[in-house]
């Protein structure tokens, strides 16, 4: 499989801009997470080439964090918090009820791509539990006649 | 002059529709022909108050909260700008009693002032510190940070000068000054607030920890979680490169001190030190062994100061006012403040900042105001997800490290979170378990392992399954994570652990009087 133009440009740009730096690797793996959305398996024996690394040493590093993801997300990423603060305030019962509306669980896209499910363990929103994060932006006090508002707008935004 | 009008940028404030507010405004002083400048401050860490309005007029800053969007041609109507009367008024902010009676020194000018503007840094004593730093030797400056009796605010409560110092004695040709802003606890968002808020206050204090021990190069690994304050640290640090406040020859004291934020990615046990090290290097981020010590050998095997936000943050103003200063306030070897963080089920939630000593009762109620769901608060836990579970019985304790760890509790980062009578603690301590079992590095084998049979346990547990036999191995297995993991991460998850089981035997289908050892 060879890679699309675009994804083969963030690779490139990513290792080129990054490489040189101490500690390089995040910063690379970030650089084209950005652009792209996720890691691709083709992106890992060329980093690791140009970092003189093991591709399972790159490989371990890209499995390791939670951030990193190796498959395309839906257009839109939706994080709920599961942390104590948001249990405090019914996160649980929040994230049911977007399993329900969304028919996904976690780590899964719904059938039109348009969102991905994540948990997500803290977004320092925790005075206005529960939380949840959709692509960069942070919702507060969140109830789940808000949460289908919200992922209305982002839909409908995107038109 | 056109009237000043803050609405904050705090990524809180902005959950709760801040940036929406703010273009309302604009768009209806724009729409009415008036001319105003909209400021986007920090949070003044009021979160029920959010949107929190402030106009600044002769007699001080008067502010309006919480407002939405569709409040704001109300408040036009109402001559908002000149301090009109309106339902959401709140009068003078700083006379607001959650507020009032708060000692904020580190937060001295969070939510005051604009972030990223250093007139307005310079203007409110910033950079104060630094220059009295510059024209003192890195021992001097360390003893400062020793007089003060900081201990580090990241949660193991280490004294600062003690590292500090370690650093200053070990010659190497590159030392590092490294930055955990990698804020994962839940119920914590001190060093988010500093960050988004005032984030020149964490640069200066990484340029003074730089210029004492000799480090040019330092780092803020931050979580990825916080897009905001990424932002936020990147403006400032711009403008303070800019300025010649970092880089080469700082304010031309032929010092150096360069500057960089990395991100992390999502992983919780990178707010242990030395994991965050590994990270930093590029690598999975896996504990390391101790010794040696980072401020042996850290960053890329150097010297390394490696401190959490609130502590480097706290170090101008010990430079600036001396140690002595800060040492007045706390309690026993607690010393200075806490910004202490109120979270989930309370009515008012947000930062109080403290000298050590207030009690958590007041906290929860004089500051927080009860539950928000008007439940009887039945537990709360301190200091994050690793940190025990207090029963109403313990809310007069005063937050002090020593007091805390006499009741085989922690203090941590600050972090409070409420629970109404609706929570089942079995289930909390499930909870601690698994999030054990997701965030481990797998290392070592008490954690890793450990955690996952917990869940098991605990899981027995609930079902009634060989009941006796399991909870005494929930307890054995407690024991093996406390004394046998490699770092926090395991060695402390028995803490909400076991302090929900002996706090709350009932929850576990034990009697109340079954809750012996």
């Amino acid at each position: 499989m060879t890679l699309s133009d675009r994804t083969q440009q963030a690779i490139d740009a990513a290792v080129s801009s990054n490489k040189d730096r101490p500690g390089a690797l995040l910063p690379i793996l970030h650089g084209i997470q950005d652009q792209i959305g996720y890691i691709p398996p083709e992106a890992i024996p060329q980093i690791a080439g140009e970092l003189n690394l093991s591709r399972a040493e790159v490989h371990g590093v890209v499995t390791f964090y939670h951030y990193f993801r190796q498959s395309p997300p839906g257009r839109h990423t939706l994080q709920i918090c599961q942390a104590e603060s948001c249990q405090a305030m019914g996160s649980e019962a929040l994230t049911e009820h977007a399993r329900k509306t969304l028919g996904v669980g976690f780590h899964q896209t719904t059938g039109d791509q348009a969102f991905t499910l994540e948990p997500i363990y803290c977004l320092g929103n925790c005075a206005c539990s529960p939380a949840i994060m959709v692509d960069d932006e942070v919702y507060g006090r969140v109830t789940p006649e808000r949460l289908e508002q919200i992922l209305a707008e982002v839909k409908e935004a995107q038109r | 002059m056109s009237i000043q009008v803050f609405v904050p940028r705090d990524s809180s404030a902005i959950s709760l529709g801040a940036n929406r507010v703010a273009k309302a405004i604009t768009n209806e002083a724009a729409k009415r022909g008036v001319t105003i400048e909209l400021v986007r401050n920090g949070s003044r860490g009021m979160f029920w108050l959010e949107t929190l309005v402030e106009v600044a007029t002769p007699k001080g800053r008067i502010a309006y909260g919480p407002v939405n969007p569709e409040d704001v041609a109300g408040l036009f109507d109402a001559n908002f700008l000149q301090a009109g009367d309106h339902a959401l008024k709140l009068g003078l902010t700083v006379e607001i009693p959650f507020l009032k009676k708060q000692e904020r020194l580190t937060f001295a000018r969070v939510g005051i002032t604009d972030p990223v503007s250093l007139a307005d840094y310079i203007a409110h004593d910033g950079y104060r510190g630094l220059k009295r730093a510059l024209g003192l030797s890195g021992a001097d400056i360390v003893k400062e940070v020793t007089d003060s009796g900081l201990r580090g605010r990241g949660g193991a409560a280490f004294p600062t000068g003690i590292k500090w110092n370690t650093v200053l004695n070990t010659p190497a040709d590159q030392k590092y000054i490294v930055c955990n802003a990698d804020e994962g606890d839940s119920g914590t968002y001190s060093d988010r607030m500093i960050m988004e808020g005032d984030p020149f206050v964490l640069i200066e204090g990484m340029t003074i920890a730089g210029i004492a021990v000799g480090a040019t190069q330092g780092y803020i690994y931050l979580r990825s979680e916080y897009p905001h304050a990424l932002q936020a640290l990147n403006e400032a640090i711009d403008v303070a490169v800019a300025n010649n406040y970092l880089g080469t020859d700082i304010l031309g004291s032929g010092k150096t001190f360069h500057l960089e934020v990395r991100r992390g990615a999502g992983a919780y046990v990178c707010g242990e030190e030395t994991s965050l090290l590994e990270s930093l290097e590029g690598k999975r981020g896996i504990v390391r062994f101790k010794p040696p010590l980072p401020a042996i050998e850290g960053l890329f095997g150097k010297p390394t100061i490696i401190n959490n936000v609130i502590s480097l943050a706290s170090v101008p103003i010990i430079l600036d006012k001396g140690g002595a200063f800060y040492r007045d306030y706390g309690m026993g070897r607690s010393r200075g403040t806490l910004p202490i963080q109120l979270a989930g089920n309370l009515k008012q939630c947000g930062l109080v900042e403290k000298a050590f000593g207030v009690t958590l009762r007041e906290l929860l109620y004089d500051y927080g105001g009860g539950s928000a769901t008007g439940r009887p608060i039945r537990a709360v836990q301190v200091g994050g997800p690793l940190g025990a579970f207090l029963p109403e019985s313990q809310f007069d304790t005063p937050l002090d490290y020593e007091a805390f760890a006499a009741l085989w509790a922690v203090l941590g980062h600050g972090g409070i979170v409420a629970f109404d009578d609706t929570v089942d603690m079995a289930k909390m301590a499930r909870y601690a378990m698994e999030f054990c079992a997701i965030e481990s590095c797998g290392k070592c084998t008490p954690c890793r392992i450990g955690s996952t049979r917990g869940v098991e346990v605990v899981d027995k547990i609930i079902a009634g399954t060989d009941h006796a036999a399991n909870i005494q191995l929930l307890r054995d297995l407690s024991d093996t994570m406390l004394n046998g993991s490699l770092c926090a991460l395991g060695g402390m998850t028995p803490y909400p652990v076991l302090s929900a089981l002996n706090h709350f035997p009932e929850d576990f289908g034990l009697q109340k009087t079954e809750q012996a050892a």
